[in-house]
């Protein structure tokens, strides 16, 4: 018997892979840097930060949608990579202001008085004067972006292998992962934390080294990188969830006793996808927050794991094609409606104020969606397919 | 005859006392005219002593002369009360109009002084009272022997007052040592604020930087330095400080010092773009010194050996030893009875946070159990409650009758929106738990912007009865808030209320029955759907009492359910759910637990929530199924 291949299988990463080709050549071609400016550089930044957002939603679609794990903490790692990204472009730059400072001087500064001018740039506004052993290796590149992948991947790790051991599931894990992104939240609200406090890390948007690129080009670039992200890790995830890895790890959502009484280690496969999501996720913030700017705490507080979810939900959990739908249309929805560009409503006697009523009907069709649409945005593409996705 | 007497002293108060003239006050006052026309702060004591001494009417004329009613006409002193104007000394009324005295603060504070001595012997036990709270704000040794003089009251409370005061004077002023040491036994082991603020001024000590010990000198200590107690730089800083030692080169100094030598591209030889390196800054700088062009400065060899040849010391700046070792000995019992009281200060704190989160999460708790969700939108059920007896206030103004009111009010208001809840969204949802989690996620933001939208994003006050502001205080540390005792009442009465529900009625009887296995209490009869919809209203309903007793302390915002929910799922999580006694312990040991980690690092509460939260985590591991754990079939589920 001759197996088809992955692609011919799953059509829909092809339909999702060429979409997302032909949306970045188009913002590209009408981009000011590189096209005709119809579609202004903050626009293309919200784009690139949707992208990236979707790149997290597939993570959570990952974790929620096929293993079974309704995991509240997401956003801890996609803030998390965001803070290992941010302590290399801030110190990185920080230090090539001070640098060109301290050159002025009529004496050549030594390593340890450039050490303390940066420190002092950085920290001095949560009044500290030593560098904290946090940053010891910021001003590495490359140690950093390992970071982007180590420190999250550890922490699901650990955190992951202490929960699943001791067989917590259910609602009960959801509040613990919800716990365990709360406790990181406060942690770095302090400002003895070494991250600045709530100021957060901010200045993200120039990359060091790349004073003479203005920002239209960059955020074409961060653009493609982001593209480029989701494409690969929405190819890796559907790939692992086609085959018989993904068969096991749907069973456990299914019926995690069975599994483990079929000899398969339950444990094991929850630690690997859930290692995975928390890395992947850490990718989609170390290229968000480059765009955004500036992060801080408020970023990690349960209430963004929260919406993850509900983008995850309202487009349809258990596809990865329903993750990053979601994510963008309710995200770009979010940013239309709370932007104040949306118009009101003149109603009879009252003015509704989409500021003011969007959150209102974003909760509200969000229990009609679990109530009585619970395959989400994506449901609607099963009217026109013959075979129901097996999700 | 009475009568008679009544009158003749009515007379005798009423007519001048020119009859009581007094020479004495006479002559003080003739003999310094110039100076009680011009006082000064520095010289008036003596005077004002004088005056003081000479009786009555010397002690009229000083508090007339603080309460700035002394004026002076034809050069003698008269006291205005109002439009009455009378000599100072005779009494008699003065027709001329009086050129007023304005002594000024420091010189008021003088006469005052003075004037408690005698206010300590005064008939109106209010004059003697507030005598001795200004004697709290400091007295001297004369006032001591005042006070001594005085020490017998009618009031058993003034007495009791005046005691304490003669042994807080004592310590402090007495010129005998052994009294001093007596007066502190007394009192050791007392936790008041007062007696800890005698102590501290006693042990106070100063550095001293000496080659030999200090002869006479009350050594509180002798510092090594390098230790924790005096790190290297601060005790090189004393050195500096006391001429023993030059102060020793800071790097920016030296880099100052070398900026304004630069000859010819580079400093004392060496080149300028070499001096990235702190070695050859350093050799630098020496070769400057070589030239005189900068001061010499202390090298390191140089500090090492004043270090060496010098001692450090903390000096006691009471003289006496026997005083200190007394004051040290007492502060030492002191501290105890203060630590042990302050953990009683703690334990009550702890019992407040703990009733406030049991009142929280119980409701948390009881629908987890008979349903298996949680119920995201419980925090918002708190928001409710808290509203609901803002509006009551608003319409009611006395406090108490709308409390009384709002409780009854809030449980109908939360408990009817927990059963629309439920008939609307959370039966649909049956069996799917982490779906009912979302769902309900979302009537949770749904709510809490419509009540921004109708209350406004500013806080609204929820203000207690009288009889509920302030606090019950025990002494000086232990105290608690009145609020705080009535929410813990309030979880009581619940906690009560909810034992007799569940062990005494036909409802708890069922409810019982569906948490332990759903299926066979159908089959016996029970609507399990009827069963979760009451479950969920009371449920709901607790946390709307919930809500108004935070509200009476907490600002009502619409996030206020929000700062309670996360240590309420907490509480279920660690207590096990489906048993009350289990939400109980779950609430004890959250709210013990952080108020303990909180006292550990006062004023960062981030740290202690942080570390509360991973304590939690932790503890899951043991105990999966939280303290209490469910047993039998249902835990299976």
């Amino acid at each position: 018997m001759t197996r088809t291949p992955f692609i011919l299988r799953n059509p829909s990463v092809l339909i999702v892979l060429a979409g997302l080709a032909v949306f970045t050549v188009a913002v590209t071609l009408l981009s000011q840097a590189y096209g005709t400016g119809a579609v202004p550089t903050s626009m293309v930044k919200v784009l690139g930060k949707t992208l990236c957002l979707a790149l997290a939603a597939v993570a959570m679609d990952l974790v929620w949608g096929y293993l079974g794990i309704l995991s509240l903490g997401q956003m801890a790692f996609f803030a998390l990579g965001g803070y290992m990204i941010g302590q290399w472009l801030m110190y990185a730059r920080t230090e090539g202001i001070v640098a060109a400072q301290l050159a002025q001087g009529p004496i050549p500064a030594t390593a340890q008085e450039l050490q303390d001018a940066v420190t002092n740039q950085i920290f001095g506004v949560v009044g500290a004067s030593e560098l904290p052993l946090v940053w010891s290796f910021a001003h590495s590149l490359t140690l950093q972006l390992i970071l982007v992948l180590a420190v999250p991947g550890l922490l699901a790790l650990v955190f992951g292998w202490l929960a699943f051991r001791s067989r917590v599931n259910g609602v009960y894990l959801s509040i613990l992962t919800q716990a365990m992104t709360l406790a990181l939240a406060l942690w770095l609200f302090q400002n003895d934390s070494g991250f600045r406090g709530n100021n957060g890390l901010s200045g993200l948007q120039n990359l060091p080294g790349l004073d003479h690129v203005d920002q239209a080009t960059l955020s074409v670039w961060f653009l493609w990188a982001s593209a480029a992200a989701l494409a690969l890790f929405y190819a890796l995830a559907a790939w692992l969830v086609s085959g018989k890895f993904g068969s096991v790890v749907r069973a456990i959502r299914d019926d995690e006793t069975r599994v483990r009484f079929l000899g398969y280690p339950v444990e094991g496969f929850k630690l690997v996808v859930f290692t995975l999501a928390a890395m992947i996720t850490a990718v989609a913030g170390a290229l968000y927050y480059p765009q955004a700017g500036i992060i801080n705490p408020a970023e990690m507080m349960p209430i963004a794991s929260i919406y993850l979810a509900v983008w995850v939900a309202i487009g349809g959990r258990g596809r990865l094609y329903g993750a990053v739908i979601g994510a963008v249309v309710v995200s770009l929805l979010s940013s239309w409606f709370t932007g104040g560009r949306a118009p009101s409503i003149h109603l009879p006697g009252y003015v509704v104020n989409w500021v003011d009523w969007w959150q209102v009907a974003l909760g509200l069709s969000f229990v009609l969606v679990t109530l009585y649409a619970p395959k989400g945005i994506a449901g609607v593409f099963d009217l026109f397919s013959r075979r129901g996705d097996r999700a | 005859m009475t009568r008679l007497r009544l009158i003749a002293c009515a007379l005798a108060l009423l007519l001048p006392s020119s009859l009581l003239a007094n020479p004495a006050l006479d002559a003080v006052i003739a003999g310094n005219l110039d100076q009680i026309e011009q006082p000064s702060r520095r010289t008036v004591e003596p005077l004002v002593a004088q005056i003081a001494a000479t009786g009555p009417e010397g002690l009229a004329l000083l508090q007339a002369w603080a309460d700035r009613n002394l004026g002076l006409a034809d050069g003698r002193a008269v006291i205005v009360d109002g439009d009455d104007v009378t000599d100072a000394v005779t009494g008699a009324p003065v027709t001329a109009t009086p050129q007023m005295l304005r002594p000024n603060s420091g010189v008021r504070g003088v006469i005052e002084q003075a004037l408690v001595a005698g206010a300590l012997t005064d008939p109106d036990p209010r004059r003697r009272a507030a005598a001795l709270d200004s004697l709290a704000r400091g007295g001297d040794a004369e006032q001591l022997t005042a006070l001594r003089a005085a020490l017998d009251d009618p009031d058993p409370t003034l007495a009791a007052r005046k005691a304490r005061m003669e042994r807080l004077l004592t310590i402090q002023h007495d010129p005998d040592s052994a009294a001093r040491v007596a007066a502190i036994e007394q009192m050791a082991g007392d936790v008041g604020l007062d007696f800890r603020g005698v102590l501290n001024p006693l042990l106070a000590t100063q550095p001293l930087v000496a080659p030999e010990p200090p002869a006479g000198a009350n050594v509180a200590r002798e510092l090594t330095p390098g230790s924790d107690a005096l790190p290297r730089e601060a005790a090189l800083a004393q050195l500096v400080r006391q001429g023993l030692l030059q102060p020793p080169l800071s790097r920016a100094d030296q880099r100052a010092a070398l900026a304004a030598n630069i000859t010819d591209g580079a400093v004392g030889g060496v080149p300028v773009a070499t001096l990235s390196d702190p070695a050859a800054r350093d050799r630098a700088y020496e070769a400057l010194e070589a030239a005189g062009a900068v001061p010499p400065a202390a090298t390191e060899t140089e500090a090492q050996a004043a270090l060496e040849a010098n001692r450090f010391y903390d000096i006691h700046v009471e003289p006496d030893a026997a005083v200190t070792e007394a004051a040290k000995a007492a502060q030492i019992r002191a501290q105890v009875r203060l630590g042990a009281m302050r953990g009683i200060d703690l334990g009550l704190d702890a019992l407040s946070l703990a009733s406030i989160y049991f009142l929280a999460a119980i409701g948390l708790a009881v629908t987890f159990g008979v349903m298996r969700v949680i119920n995201m939108a419980h925090g918002e059920f708190i928001m409710m409650g808290a509203y609901t007896a803002y509006t009551v206030q608003t319409v009611i103004a006395d406090r108490t009758l709308s409390l009384v009111v709002a409780l009854p009010l809030a449980f109908a208001v939360t408990a009817l929106a927990g059963v629309v809840l439920y008939r609307l969204v959370i039966r649909h949802l049956a069996h799917r738990p982490l779906e009912t989690l979302l769902a309900t996620f979302g009537v949770s933001i749904a709510l809490q912007q419509l009540a921004k939208n109708i209350f406004g994003t500013q806080a609204r006050p929820l203000t207690a009865p009288a009889w509920l502001e302030g606090s019950i205080t025990i002494n000086d540390v232990i105290g608690i808030s009145s609020i705080r005792v009535a929410i813990f009442v309030l979880a009581l009465l619940f906690l009560a209320l909810f034992l007799f529900i569940m062990k005494r009625t036909r409802l708890g009887l069922e409810v019982r029955a569906v948490t332990q296995n759903p299926g066979m209490a159908a089959s016996m009869g029970i609507n399990p759907d009827r069963i979760a919809m009451m479950t969920f209203g009371l449920g709901s309903g607790i946390a709307g009492i919930a809500g108004v007793a935070i509200g009476l302390f907490a600002q009502v915002t619409s996030e206020i359910g929000q700062q309670y929910i996360v240590q309420s799922f907490m509480t279920v999580v660690v207590g096990g759910v489906g048993n009350i006694w289990g939400t109980l312990a779950g609430a004890t040991l959250i709210g013990g637990l952080s108020k303990v980690i909180e006292s550990f690092n006062p004023g960062n509460t981030l740290a202690a929530q942080t570390f509360m939260i991973l304590f939690i985590i932790i503890f899951i591991q043991f105990r999966p199924r939280g303290i209490i754990p469910q047993k039998g079939r249902a835990a299976e589920v």
